[in-house]
């Protein structure tokens, strides 16, 4: 395998905490009640879109099992794991993009928005689901439904935030060849 | 901020274990109750989970919150599993028995209650063990103990950025959130849907920005200090082994163990009281 960059492992870091503190503290209240939309998959996109499919999916690890190691509900392994599949689906459909040189137009928009709805369609629809039925043999159409859901509200929200704050980290890196000679 | 964790300082054998044990066993322990669906081993995990509490001394009190948390969840869990498949243990256990005298798609058969009762024994087989490691682990030990059961070391120093991040980055959010909500960003039910998201972005964003300058500075710095120049590395909260470590590894290990011999005997994951 190939050696983790130190500007990867501190991109790891640093995500999983802001993964941690959007999950966790970060509650936007949806039109279902009792449900909160998690922008922190937004950012997910956004740092695995950067930073490559490996520090997506560590991200997403270490980020979703802090949230649930500090609710103290248990660990969902199953959930867990669909978080960093997402991560590293997200950086693996966007290895293309060149956001950290600042290039992010009308086209990779769409790339980056079909990539991500695809990638949270198989995190969330297929191993959430499979991993519940494999680990705790819940009922399929139970988990099914509730995986559609969740899969749903994260694209949407992934969609928003995600595409925001790639645009706007795009904006603030000066583009190759921006600089003009003047006469 | 400090009581993130719900780690509670105190005197026991369960907190003189070192992290890395812990761990261990908390994997071994979440692989022996998923693995199962065997209601003799459920039944002794449960209560072997719940004894551990006193050796840990650690009250009801200090853990009453995420226990109730945990139970509104399991209630509802268990009325959605009933909702969505009232049949689901008929087609596990194989057999179909009517009880008080209804009959129907959602009549309740004693096979549906006998799954459900192992499906509610399941989250009480992992949720006191799960309670009682976040309480005993002091999260500075973890990636020490990640390190040492085998992890990259430098994917356990950015299990250690995260945990030493998460502080700052908890108060940087809420300066930029008072910031903007002073501005007028508007985040509650008032706005609508997409209003909401946006105005989560217009927080999102200075936030998101400063912790790339943060990991620009923070890689910088390691990077003048040769990180990742050696194989191994040392922690400063690393613990030596000793014999309960291990004693407890061990009866981890034999759980884990049974839970895969019960699968074979069983030759299913369900114990089945219904076929004889």
């Amino acid at each position: 395998m190939k050696k983790l960059s130190v500007k990867t492992i501190v991109a790891i870091g640093i995500g999983a905490a802001l993964f941690f503190v959007l999950g966790r503290f970060v509650a936007i209240p949806s039109p279902v009640p009792n449900t909160n939309i998690s922008i922190q998959y937004g950012l997910l996109a956004f740092v695995a879109a950067v930073f490559g499919p490996i520090a997506g999916a560590l991200a997403g690890l270490i980020g979703h099992f802090f949230i649930d190691f500090s609710y103290g509900w248990g660990v969902w392994w199953s959930w867990v794991i669909a978080s960093a599949v997402f991560g590293c689906l997200m950086g693996v459909v966007t290895s293309k993009l060149k956001i950290e040189e600042g290039q992010f137009g009308t086209k990779d928009i769409i790339t980056f928005n079909i990539g991500q709805a695809i990638s949270h369609v198989v995190a969330w629809i297929v191993v959430a689901p499979v991993l519940d039925i494999l680990m705790y043999q819940e009922p399929a159409n139970k988990v099914f439904l509730q995986g559609v859901t969740g899969a749903i509200i994260n694209i949407i929200a992934t969609a928003v935030v995600g595409t925001l704050v790639c645009v706007a980290y795009s904006r603030t890196i000066p583009k190759k060849g921006s600089l003009e000679e003047e006469n | 901020m400090i009581n993130l964790f719900n780690y509670i300082e105190k005197e026991s054998p369960i907190h003189r274990l070192t992290g890395a044990t812990k761990l261990v066993c908390l994997l071994l322990w979440s692989f022996a109750a998923m693995s199962t669906y065997d209601t003799r081993l459920l039944l002794l995990l449960a209560v072997l989970g719940i004894a551990l509490f006193p050796v840990g001394r650690i009250g009801v009190r200090d853990v009453s919150f995420m226990l109730w948390f945990t139970l509104v969840f399991l209630v509802l869990n268990t009325v959605l599993v009933y909702l969505f498949s009232p049949q689901h243990g008929t087609q596990v256990y194989g057999t179909c028995t009517y009880l008080f005298g209804f009959s129907g798609h959602f009549a309740p058969t004693a096979e549906q209650l006998f799954f459900q009762f192992n499906y509610i024994l399941k989250y009480f087989a992992t949720i006191p063990f799960v309670l009682l490691f976040v309480c005993t682990t002091n999260p500075s030990e973890f990636a020490a103990s990640l390190s040492r059961i085998g992890v990259s070391y430098r994917v356990s120093y950015a299990v250690a950025l995260a945990l030493r991040y998460i502080p700052d980055i908890q108060k940087q959010y809420h300066e930029i959130s008072q910031a903007s909500q002073a501005r007028g960003v508007e985040l509650s039910k008032k706005a609508s849907l997409t209003g909401r998201l946006k105005a989560a972005s217009a927080i999102l964003i200075p936030l998101i920005l400063s912790s790339m300058d943060r990991i620009e500075v923070i890689s910088n710095a390691m990077e003048l200090r040769c990180f990742g120049k050696n194989k191994k590395r040392t922690w400063y909260m690393a613990q030596r082994f000793r014999a309960p470590d291990y004693l407890c590894m061990l009866v981890c290990l034999l759980l884990l163990g049974a839970s895969i011999a019960l699968t074979y005997v069983n030759g299913s994951r369900f114990y089945n009281p219904f076929q004889p």
